[in-house]
């Protein structure tokens, strides 16, 4: 039975006992990976967790509020280059990180306000120029990027007689459970539903009183500020970042991503950040075939499956329910 | 002066083949409401047929119509195996720009594949090293052949799309697809043309760009921003735009690197498109398509 009785109760995260016991269980396994799994396989989890932040800001932005975004390496750049400067002026871990993530979060409220006259195609023409403009500063300022050689970023400290392999892990999925669970939050509050209201129709959402300059700004900001925090991280774990990392098929990675998993789902960015990271290590042999796959993936979701990895799993979960009944 | 006048005239002919390549993608936009981010892909591969052609021997009108035809097959490919599909099942925006999206990926990856993502050197009748002389002005000969190809490549354009029944076909198409049905034009048929041709201009400008750089799977990268900001610049659905707007850039671009900074000659183009969506988002010349609520 799911009777709803109250509205907290609707918001409320897990209804059921069954879906509890499944998110303990997932939590669990989180905690338990890195004690079973070879480094490699925990080295490429915290790839997973670190890229997950920033496909869940990407969906956000995509697949929630509707405005298409080819930018978004832009941000990463910002983010990470930011990171790296303020921890090699001496800021500690979260501090840095917050401040990539407010970096980001300006530039992006700057590539905002053309977002309030653009729509559609426009709009992912002036996002795809923001990328590829602010790749070719990083690329052509030194003061920014560090030069020839880059910037060179300190190895987290472990704490707690953590291995560094397991300590950056434990960091980054709890940082990325924090973030999964705020974005939760986000999007069943009122400033989600004002986001899903412009994607169905901006000039129906403004006649209901949703403020469009406001959430559009404010989608571009959260976005952002999640894609500065993945930059920030990626530059954490790689210790060294120079501006040719973030070029444009980071954005489209992350596009990718976004399709893959399913758009405006959650635990579909999870998803796809999942099948963004596994694909050039499951191909590492032929990287040629990457594109490829990357593209037909596009191209058969989209046909078939228009929900992304998370429409096949709700698809897998209905056939359970009404197992056998069908 | 002479170096203004050089510089502009180096422009012109860049200019030149932006113009092409946002043809194309203002052809494809006017008539599906795609933005084709497979254009610079689709001429990337047609330009690397016409590679394989040449080094086998065969001669340069060959090697142009081979890949003129590899070309226009992916574009109307693609556009009756997937985009058709796609419409029917009713695909919002976002669908369409990641169809488009997919297959740049994928024509991306059979480059790479087929061809290796080490630059070569495309065999090319015209050497960019001869030049004339023309009053104040050193031309190459590459750049009087790249003007050319611009020229003929949008006239062709005009005379098909003004001056014939399928160009009557494809504007009536652009301007109301119900309407256009009703009146018993093939608009399925119509449209495929608009992609064929669209995706041939693209491998013209192609061919046309790879002698000046050396060709590898993504050197339509750069030229294909360049055209979409062009585009933008002339209005995304107006073609004298398209050209009036590459021009523009082409020249810019080249000021540019002459006058001001050689390294932000490239992001120029995208400081344009910026500056130009903030002040007049349908471009110079277009006129956007209005919305009913």
């Amino acid at each position: 039975m799911d009777l709803v009785e109250s509205y907290a109760q609707d918001l409320g995260f897990a209804r059921k006992r069954i879906t509890r016991t499944l998110l303990a269980l997932l939590l669990g396994t989180l905690v338990a990976f890195p004690w079973v799994a070879p480094d490699y396989m925990v080295f490429i989890a915290t790839l997973v967790a670190l890229s997950s932040i920033g496909v869940i800001g990407q969906n956000l932005l995509i697949g929630y509020t509707g405005q298409i975004s080819f930018g978004q390496a832009g941000f990463l750049a910002i983010g990470a280059f930011s990171f790296g400067h303020f921890s090699i002026w001496g800021a500690p871990f979260l501090v840095a990180l917050v401040a990539a993530g407010i970096m980001a979060a300006l530039a992006g409220v700057i590539v905002g306000f053309p977002s309030l006259r653009l729509k559609g195609p426009y709009l992912s023409i002036a996002t795809l120029g923001f990328g590829v403009a602010v790749y070719q500063i990083f690329v052509n300022s030194e003061v920014l990027s560090g030069g020839r050689s880059g910037l060179a970023i300190a190895k987290l400290k472990p704490m707690l007689g953590l291995s560094s392999v397991r300590y950056e892990y434990f960091v980054y999925m709890l940082l990325l459970v924090g973030f999964t669970w705020v974005t939760y939050n986000i999007v069943s509050s009122f400033v989600g539903r004002a986001f899903i209201a412009i994607r169905d129709s901006d000039i129906a959402a403004e006649v209901n009183g949703v403020n469009l300059t406001r959430y559009k700004l404010l989608a571009f900001a959260l976005s952002s500020f999640y894609a500065g925090v993945h930059g920030a991280l990626y530059a954490q774990v790689l210790g060294h970042i120079e501006p040719q990392i973030f070029n444009i098929l980071e954005s489209i990675t992350l596009f990718v991503a976004v399709i893959v998993g399913g758009v405006a789902s959650i635990e579909g960015s999870i998803l796809g950040a999942i099948f963004v990271i596994l694909v050039p290590k499951v191909f590492a042999d032929f990287r040629e075939m990457v594109p490829m796959v990357y593209g037909l993936g596009i191209i058969l979701v989209l046909m078939f499956q228009p929900l992304g990895l998370y429409g096949l799993w709700l698809k897998t979960r209905l056939y359970f329910q009404l197992w056998p009944f069908r | 002066m002479e170096k203004l006048l050089q510089y502009s005239f180096t422009g012109l002919s860049a200019g030149a083949l932006y113009a092409l390549v946002a043809l194309g993608i203002v052809l494809i936009y006017r008539s599906t409401r795609v933005l084709n981010f497979a254009h610079g892909d689709v001429a990337t591969l047609s330009t690397f047929v016409a590679f394989s052609i040449l080094s086998n021997g065969y001669g340069f009108p060959l090697a142009l119509a081979g890949s003129l035809a590899v070309g226009a097959a992916v574009g109307i490919g693609f556009y009756f195996s997937v985009l058709v599909r796609a419409q029917r099942e009713g695909a919002n925006l976002l669908g369409m720009v990641a169809l488009t999206l997919g297959l740049a990926l994928i024509l991306q990856g059979v480059a790479v594949y087929v061809w290796g993502a080490e630059p070569v050197s495309l065999p090319f009748p015209i050497s960019s090293t001869k030049t004339y002389r023309v009053g104040v002005v050193v031309v190459s000969q590459l750049a009087l052949a790249t003007m050319a190809a611009g020229i003929v490549g949008g006239l062709l354009l005009y005379l098909l799309v003004q001056k014939t029944r399928l160009g009557l076909a494809m504007r009536a198409t652009s301007e109301n697809l119900m309407a256009a049905q009703t009146l018993g034009i093939p608009t399925r048929l119509v449209l495929s043309v608009s992609w064929g041709v669209a995706s041939a201009l693209g491998v013209v400008a192609g061919v046309f760009l790879a002698p000046a750089l050396l060709l590898d799977p993504f050197f339509m990268l750069d030229p294909f921003l360049k055209g979409f900001a062009a585009a933008v610049l002339g209005g995304l659905n107006s073609l004298p735009g398209a050209v009036v707007g590459a021009l523009i850039l082409g020249v810019a671009e080249s000021l540019t690197g002459a006058y001001l900074a050689i390294q932000y000659k490239n992001t120029l183009a995208f400081v344009i498109i910026i500056v130009v969506l903030l002040v007049r988002p349908e471009g110079l010349l277009g006129k956007e398509f209005k919305e009913r609520v």
